[in-house]
């Protein structure tokens, strides 16, 4: 296909990864941040690739995997009412929440539709002017300009039964929590290309300065990643802490502004839960309170969902880079896909569910 | 500012739901949630050595003839897509699922589950195709049924049909019968039924239209099967796809299967789609593409007669059966490294981003 088949091109993946081995001289423990990296990573087996001297780690970026138990709690609360139609992506139907997921709220009898872009769930609210419309607007600052624009449509419509279930998680802060904590391993970081291709990588200059650690934006084709590696290396072999964009036919400094304005025009920073994580102050988005009418926990009386999620899986030393999914005692035996212990084994880019539909041969054997 | 190092360190962790209280959509997805079905409530019920076979197709003896019966249900959703419709897909699904044990379909039984309301058009131009399919495959249609029900209780228009079909004496294909050294050949590119529904579905607009691949097998079988007998199984990959089909074969064999991911033919347009909603064409379901695992003395003619008919021109050597990792297949990615083709639990769902 043009345009991707020369980013997964195996003579220039090889070459990459010779390069990296030439050069790393000392052992490195490098992060990708997002889940769609990881992926990628797994998929094309490109750890294999590298020499013993690169360690990678994957970070908390799947925006599925990191969405509060409360707010899945919330969405099932609400699609299981009759009146209610309960919108979402489709990789959000299967996270386990408390007691159910959306899918067997679905099998219950619930209104669960699946959309791929977050304007759908508007047409839906058009279409269905008796039924009360929530859209689970879910994700980093990737989809928080679309889930925005809904918002802002159906405002400018003035539709009444249009409403949304905002948790929006955003990637500089979460980083900076992980690395100022003390059990820190990560040495260079690979900034996701989609969160950068909307906000520029500006924000990430902090990160450079503060930690001292270098930073390169990276994309998602074996090509992008083994790049991104490369350049990582370089600077920490030669002591340098910089901030490289190798992701250029997409991010530029300054990012998509009229995307930027948008989410700004509708969202407000607040502080956000992570699942697997924790709390971290000034981590998500809310409405901004101009948007009350749209906001699904206003709308509805959803009393106090609170869920306290036991403490069995090891999700958070794995999304914080400190264990790999395959070093969880209970990874592939009692926690699988169809049965996930914890939030990386649901979504398809979680860290351990990417491990295990791609990795799984490494343990049997 | 960041919080202190200890409050990321919090573990949180749902608790897991068994997956026997309810059925669910990913029930009927063709992968481990259907096989978990069919072993936990369908075989205990039923058990009988026809059925434990668990191929496509029973085979069972008549006064020394041996007949395929088949059975399948269709629930497609638009009726009509590019490349066919609902009425053309029954018949050749069960007319496939015959085929793949080596029968020569015969007849067919028509059953229409019809909701309150449908056009009257719309059935009579879905029973044309119907018939249309069948006299091109040389199948009779010889019996049927219908039910109507209650508006809001069907989604327009369900079809079953069930098919019967003779098998020569030495044709001897099964799921079991794959070994160490065995070939495995594709009949063409994979994805195309798939996502020519899904594109109609969601209304996505492409260059060119993508045409599901939905045609009758049999004759293409027919003409490897006068090559050889030597060829161990044969399935058609729908639900699920290539995926869930070599898993299933890997672990009713207990053989590894390993792929070559350079050698699976799929087509642009089809590749586009599946990068665009992040989905993996080895998990899309195809309606007119087999696989054969086959002794790899004869996969070379094979592939041949396989190249020599309109459905296999695309025939390719897609990897081998091994003895390692017993019940797992695996792929050498395009950059050489190697990685697990797992059989997914319910329906592929696409990625947030």
């Amino acid at each position: 296909m043009k345009y991707i088949d020369e980013y997964r091109d195996a003579r220039i993946a090889r070459g990459l990864a010779k390069a990296i081995a030439n050069c790393a001289r000392h052992n490195w423990v490098l992060m990708e941040i997002c889940g769609g990296q990881t992926h990628t990573i797994m998929r094309y087996g490109l750890d294999e690739l590298l020499p013993r001297q690169i360690e990678l780690v994957h970070g908390p970026g799947c925006p599925v995997c990191v969405t509060p138990l409360e707010t899945i709690d919330r969405a099932i609360a609400l699609a299981l009412r009759p009146e209610v139609i309960l919108v979402s992506y489709g990789d959000m139907l299967r996270v386990p929440g408390s007691d159910l997921d959306l899918f067997r709220a679905k099998a219950r009898g619930a209104d669960v539709r699946i959309v791929y872009s977050p304007t759908e769930a508007v047409t839906i609210a058009r279409a269905n002017p008796d039924r009360k419309v929530v859209f689970l607007a879910i994700g980093f600052e990737t989809t928080a300009p679309a889930n925005a624009m809904a918002a802002w449509q159906a405002r400018r419509e003035g539709l009444t039964n249009f409403s949304m279930l905002v948790s929006h998680v955003l990637v500089p802060p979460a980083m900076r929590a992980l690395l100022t904590s003390t059990q820190n391993r990560v040495q260079g970081l690979i900034a996701p290309g989609h969160v950068c291709t909307v906000m520029g990588y500006q924000e990430y200059e902090a990160l450079v300065r503060d930690f001292a650690l270098p930073v390169v934006v990276g994309g998602f084709e074996p090509v992008d990643l083994l790049e991104a590696i490369l350049m990582l290396v370089k600077q920490l072999e030669q002591h340098e802490a910089r901030l490289e964009n190798q992701y250029v036919r997409s991010v530029s400094c300054q990012g998509n502004l009229p995307a930027q304005r948008i989410m700004q025009e509708v969202f407000e920073i607040a502080d956000q839960k992570w699942r697997g994580i924790g709390p971290i102050a000034r981590s998500g988005l809310r409405l901004r309170p101009e948007f009350a009418a749209y906001d699904a926990n206003q709308v509805f009386d959803l009393e106090l969902i609170v869920a306290d999620e036991p403490a069995e899986c090891i999700s958070a030393q794995v999304l914080q880079g400190l264990k790999k999914p395959t070093d969880c005692p209970v990874f592939a035996m009692r926690c699988t896909p169809e049965n996930p212990l914890g939030a990386p084994m649901v979504s398809a880019e979680g860290a351990c569910a990417a491990y295990y539909h791609y990795r799984r041969h490494t343990r049997a054997s | 500012m960041a919080k202190p190092a200890q409050t990321i360190l919090e573990l949180s962790c749902p608790t897991p739901f068994p997956e026997k209280d309810t059925v669910l959509l990913g029930h009927g997805s063709g992968g481990k949630l259907s096989a978990e079905l069919v072993r936990d409530v369908f075989l205990p019920a039923f058990d009988n050595p026809a059925l434990a076979r668990l191929d496509d197709q029973a085979i069972v003896q008549v006064n020394g003839s041996r007949i395929a019966i088949t059975t399948d249900s269709f629930v497609v959703k638009p009726l009509f897509f590019p490349g066919g419709d609902i009425g053309s897909l029954a018949v050749h699904g069960t007319v496939n699922d015959l085929a793949m044990g080596g029968a020569q379909p015969l007849f067919l039984s028509v059953a229409f589950i019809i909701e309150e309301g449908l056009s009257m058009d719309v059935l009579r131009r879905v029973v044309e195709s119907l018939q249309r399919a069948a006299a091109s495959a040389g199948v009779q249609i010889v019996t049927g049924d219908t039910k109507v029900v209650e508006k809001g209780s069907g989604d327009g228009l369900f079809i079953n049909t069930t098919g019967i079909g003779l098998l020569e004496p030495d044709v001897q294909m099964s799921a079991n019968h794959a070994r160490p050294g065995d070939q495995i050949l594709l009949s063409g590119s994979i994805g195309d039924h798939g996502i020519a529904i899904l594109a109609q579905r969601e209304g996505l607009q492409f260059e060119s239209t993508i045409e599901s691949d939905s045609a009758s097998l049999h004759t293409l079988v027919a003409s490897m099967l006068n090559v050889t007998r030597s060829i161990r199984c044969m399935r058609d990959p729908t639900r699920g796809g290539l995926s869930s089909t070599l898993n299933e074969i890997a672990a009713r064999s207990q053989v590894g299967i390993e792929l070559d991911e350079s050698s699976i033919p799929v087509r642009e347009e089809v590749r586009g789609v599946c990068e665009l909603l992040g989905l993996d064409p080895l998990y899309v379901a195809n309606e007119g593409k087999l696989v054969a695992i086959v002794d790899p003395a004869v996969a070379g003619p094979v592939l041949a007669a396989m190249r020599g008919h309109d459905l296999g021109r695309q025939a390719q050597i897609i990897g081998a059966v091994t003895a390692s990792h017993p019940g797992l297949v695996t792929m050498r990615t395009v950059l050489g490294t190697e990685r697990v083709v797992d059989m997914l639990a319910g329906d592929q769902l696409p990625r947030i981003c």
